[in-house]
């Protein structure tokens, strides 16, 4: 084995780069749909947890809504309040142990990070959706829609570009807590690199091999989220639509009522 | 014009908290009314036009819409307010939508028209406002008297039987102030029954059928506009349109 820092490494890519990739793949596989997962959990709370209460609802439809709202709010408080590590151990041990479940490895992983993540995105949609001006509300009320439709053409597509930041937050973050997973015996980045430097006895060059995976991959995935962010805000220009053939373009509006106004 | 009444209102009341905004309100409109609603800021102008829209609850009275309360409705409040369009002073245009998205969406949801029609229809009121040119626009791109036109157009395009402005100009500049008066007055000479809630004393009197002036929360005057604007006898509006016409 070389001797000097870079020498060990050139070694070690040439010896592991394949539990290296393996290791990577598997962390970018468990952080996407884990944060896929997430954000439509959190989706389905945090629209849930805005339902908008009236005086004259129905008493039924109130206690319903505020046992769910109960039960929503506790499963982000948990969730929020706990470690994913002790989360992951709790859930993958205790289930087999107390409820003779036999979770596998990765159903355990998937669902883990998803769970995470929903309780996370919960209140980040919650905020979105409570971010967008009450007018959008009115403007969508006004013209005869139900809150179904408000909440779907009008102000979910709203609420998501302006939570778009945290989503990538979150992947970013998945993307690095993957490793608590590790303990779980899920074979990621961190576990690879473990056994990489625990061959060989060089946990510097390992980890500093990994810090640089971890880091191209959040990087990455920043750059490609702000790039979809810019195109889902589509472009600033805009065409005036004088090709269409529906729209009669020459009849641009004369302003008769002139006379009128110099009068008053 | 068969001159139905398409809305009466009784005995209206609103409070917020211990807070009265509306007091024992009465009037009613009919087709092809245009009715101004003018009044110092606060004085419940606004709060009784979200009534009539049902954005606002009453706390007491009734809102008979062709003869049927529509105060206390629950489930059909959606369909109704198809019915009665309303223009904000904030615009409130969509801006996840492009203009011609905009005008299209609430045909197509809940009037459920095809999308071709909805398109139609939706250009052609566009280009009643003078804003056929900017469909592919976005709310964002647009300036304020623009945006009002393109409201103004979404409310229309909803084939509203009555259509509700809430202080239409108020967030405008002189010259775009002009552009949507004018698109206004249009609709007033065309017969659409409109009531309007404005500071533009000078269009109230030249577009209005009927005027109602208000002052904390009570109808203080009502009447013809010739008569409320040069002969006022509430000494209330007496005040008020001095301040407004000097000069």
């Amino acid at each position: 084995m070389p001797q000097d820092f870079f020498g060990r490494i050139v070694y070690i890519l040439n010896r592991n780069g394949m539990s290296y990739i393996n290791g990577a793949i598997n962390t970018m596989i468990i952080a996407v749909v884990g944060t896929f997962i997430g954000c439509l959990i959190g989706f389905a709370v945090g629209i849930v947890q805005t339902i908008p209460l009236e005086k004259k609802d129905k008493l039924f439809k109130k206690i319903i809504l505020r046992i769910v709202w109960f039960v929503l709010g506790a499963y982000v408080e948990v969730f929020r309040g706990t470690p994913m590590m002790a989360q992951a151990m709790f859930i993958y041990f205790g289930s087999s142990v107390v409820f003779h479940i036999n979770m596998s490895m990765w159903f355990a992983a998937f669902f883990i990070v998803s769970i995470n993540t929903g309780a996370y995105m919960a209140e980040t949609v919650r905020g979105g959706i409570l971010s967008i001006d009450p007018g959008q509300t009115e403007g969508a009320k006004a013209i005869g829609m139900t809150h179904v439709q408000t909440m779907l053409y009008v102000i979910l597509p709203q609420a998501l570009r302006n939570i778009m930041p945290q989503i990538g937050n979150n992947l970013i973050i998945n993307i690095k807590d993957t490793c608590v997973l590790s303990t779980i015996g899920i074979v990621e980045l961190f576990y690879a690199t473990n056994g990489v430097a625990g061959a060989l006895y060089t946990y510097f060059e390992a980890f500093t091999v990994a810090m640089v995976v971890y880091f191209a991959l959040t990087f990455t995935c920043s750059r490609l989220l702000r790039f979809w962010e810019k195109k889902m805000d589509g472009s600033d220009n805009y065409d005036l639509a004088t090709t269409d053939t529906l729209a009669h373009t020459s009849g641009l509006y004369s302003y008769t009522g002139n006379k009128d106004r110099e009068e008053a | 014009m068969n001159q139905e009444q398409v809305i009466k209102i009784s005995h209206l009341s609103k409070t917020f908290g211990k807070n009265v905004v509306l007091k024992d309100i009465d009037f009613s409109v009919s087709t092809g009314d245009v009715t101004c609603i003018i009044g110092a800021s606060g004085s419940g102008k606004s709060t009784l036009l979200r009534c009539l829209n049902l954005l606002e609850t009453p706390t007491t009275g009734e809102i008979l819409y062709h003869d049927r309360d529509i105060a206390n409705l629950h489930k059909e409040a959606a369909a109704y307010r198809a019915k009665v369009g309303m223009v904000f002073q904030s615009f409130n245009l969509f801006n996840n939508m492009t203009v011609l998205g905009n005008r299209m969406v609430g045909q197509i949801k809940v009037l459920k028209k095809k999308k071709e029609e909805a398109r139609e229809r939706a250009l052609a009121f566009l280009e009643k406002v003078g804003m056929a040119p900017y469909i592919n626009a976005k709310p964002r791109q647009l300036s304020g008297g623009q945006k009002q036109r393109v409201a103004i157009a979404r409310a229309l395009a909803m084939e509203p039987e009555l259509l509700l402005f809430d202080e239409p100009t108020s967030a405008l500049d002189p010259q775009m102030v002009g552009e949507v008066l004018d698109v206004m007055k249009q609709l007033a000479k065309e017969g659409l029954t409109m009531i309007i809630v404005t500071h533009e004393m000078a269009f109230a009197r030249d577009v209005a059928s009927h005027v109602v002036f208000m002052a904390d929360g009570i109808i203080e005057e009502e009447g013809d506009p010739s008569q409320i604007f040069s002969n006022p006898q509430n000494y209330k509006t007496k005040e008020f349109l001095s301040r407004f016409m000097r000069g």
